[in-house]
């Protein structure tokens, strides 16, 4: 009943929105005071952890059953370890892993050389390839998440800073667009979800913010560590929307608008989920 | 390749009961999943894991596609004498997973005056 009167106040507010934001953009430069209006105000934002049950909360602060921890142990053994044709580990360039901290913290990143936004895990495999010279780790590999993990484990207790500025200013908004456009058979969009209902139970679990600050995460369900950006993957898969293709830039520029939402929560690695 | 780690109260003293925690890291592909590519992955589940002390068995437990990747095992053990832990388990694959932990127990403190 009220659903086309909704639209045509939405449509007729979007309007004055337009108008004054180009009055105003006109009169003091600001073009993007609207389009980076937080939709969960910064004091608001809560880890995926206050949205799961006492088991989770249990498991992920047992500093012996975290099924995360043989992961990060893979991840420093990983580190150290000498590959590919230059015969470098990790750790012969970067030394130890405390120069990591805050790496976490600020991607996904335009990488300057190419222009292309990469996440910690291109950034990794960027290095693998061109400064190591060694072979491939593929996507949602073992070893790439575990040196992923143990990377972003330097950034633990750290808040999110991502730049929106400059070359990621258009990752952002087509993030941001992705984020508030409905999609799929279900017709959602994730704000819907994690913007507006969040903490309200869908099925038998609550829905969280969607914070990317745990990732890569144990995801009790995979029985495995999960990147941010199979989670996303699996996100389609719930409104029934066709996914992108693995690696494909729409992720990153999901992740970088999440990362931004996110700004000011803390790492938290080796963490659990359902 | 599997490992596991063993977790032990920092002292253990005679006549204690006290708990032991061991973590196997172990995909115990339940044979039902698929993979990332959709090829069914076959099972390969822990079937068999056993705790000797002293020659003598003191905890078996035989898994099978329910238990989850990764499994945390509990269980109690009474103090009577050091020794050693020898952890076994096998897996569908052949695989044998082996640990071996030195216990030490101290003593039962003599001062303390006994219980009426």
């Amino acid at each position: 009943m009220s659903g086309p009167k909704l639209c045509l106040w939405g449509l007729s507010r979007c309007l004055i929105y337009f108008l004054l934001l180009n009055v105003f953009g006109l009169l003091f430069h600001l073009p993007m005071a609207a389009a980076q209006q937080r939709l969960i105000a910064l004091d608001k934002l809560q880890s995926g952890l206050a949205f799961t049950g006492p088991e989770i909360l249990d498991l992920q602060g047992d500093d012996f059953a975290n099924p995360g921890l043989p992961f990060l142990e893979k991840g420093a053994k990983l580190w150290n370890q000498v590959s590919g044709k230059n015969d470098k580990s990790c750790q012969s360039c970067h030394g130890e892993l405390k120069s990591m901290k805050g790496a976490a913290t600020r991607y996904p990143a335009i990488d300057k050389a190419s222009g292309h936004l990469f996440n910690l895990e291109d950034r990794i495999r960027h290095c693998r390839q061109k400064r190591q010279k060694a072979a491939e780790w593929p996507l949602e590999s073992e070893e790439l998440l575990s040196i992923t993990l143990y990377v972003t484990s330097a950034s633990n207790g750290m808040p999110i800073k991502v730049s929106i500025d400059g070359k990621a200013q258009s990752h952002f908004e087509a993030g941001q667009n992705i984020f508030t456009t409905r999609q799929g058979q279900m017709n959602l969009a994730c704000t819907q979800c994690h913007d507006q209902r969040y903490g309200i139970k869908l099925f038998t679990d609550k829905l969280s913010q969607g914070q990317p600050n745990a990732y890569p995460a144990y995801r009790i369900e995979w029985q495995r560590l999960a990147s941010l950006e199979r989670r996303l993957r699996f996100c389609y898969t719930g409104v029934k929307a066709e996914i992108p293709a693995w690696g494909h830039e729409d992720m990153r520029n999901i992740s970088l608008y999440l990362m931004w939402r996110a700004q000011g929560l803390k790492i938290e690695v080796p963490s659990v989920r359902k | 390749m599997t490992t596991a780690r063993l977790q032990l109260p920092a002292r253990i003293v005679e006549g204690d009961v006290f708990k032991l925690r061991l973590l196997v890291q172990h995909p115990m592909d339940s044979g039902f999943l698929r993979d990332l590519e959709g090829v069914l992955v076959k099972r390969n589940v822990i079937r068999h894991l056993q705790c000797i002390f002293h020659d003598k068995e003191v905890f078996r437990v035989e898994p099978t596609t329910g238990t989850s990747a990764n499994p945390l095992f509990e269980f109690y053990l009474r103090a009577t004498k050091s020794g050693e832990l020898y952890f076994r388990w096998v897996d569908d694959k052949g695989y044998i997973g082996e640990l071996r932990q030195k216990l030490v127990i101290e003593p039962a403190n003599q001062s303390k005056a006994p219980k009426p």
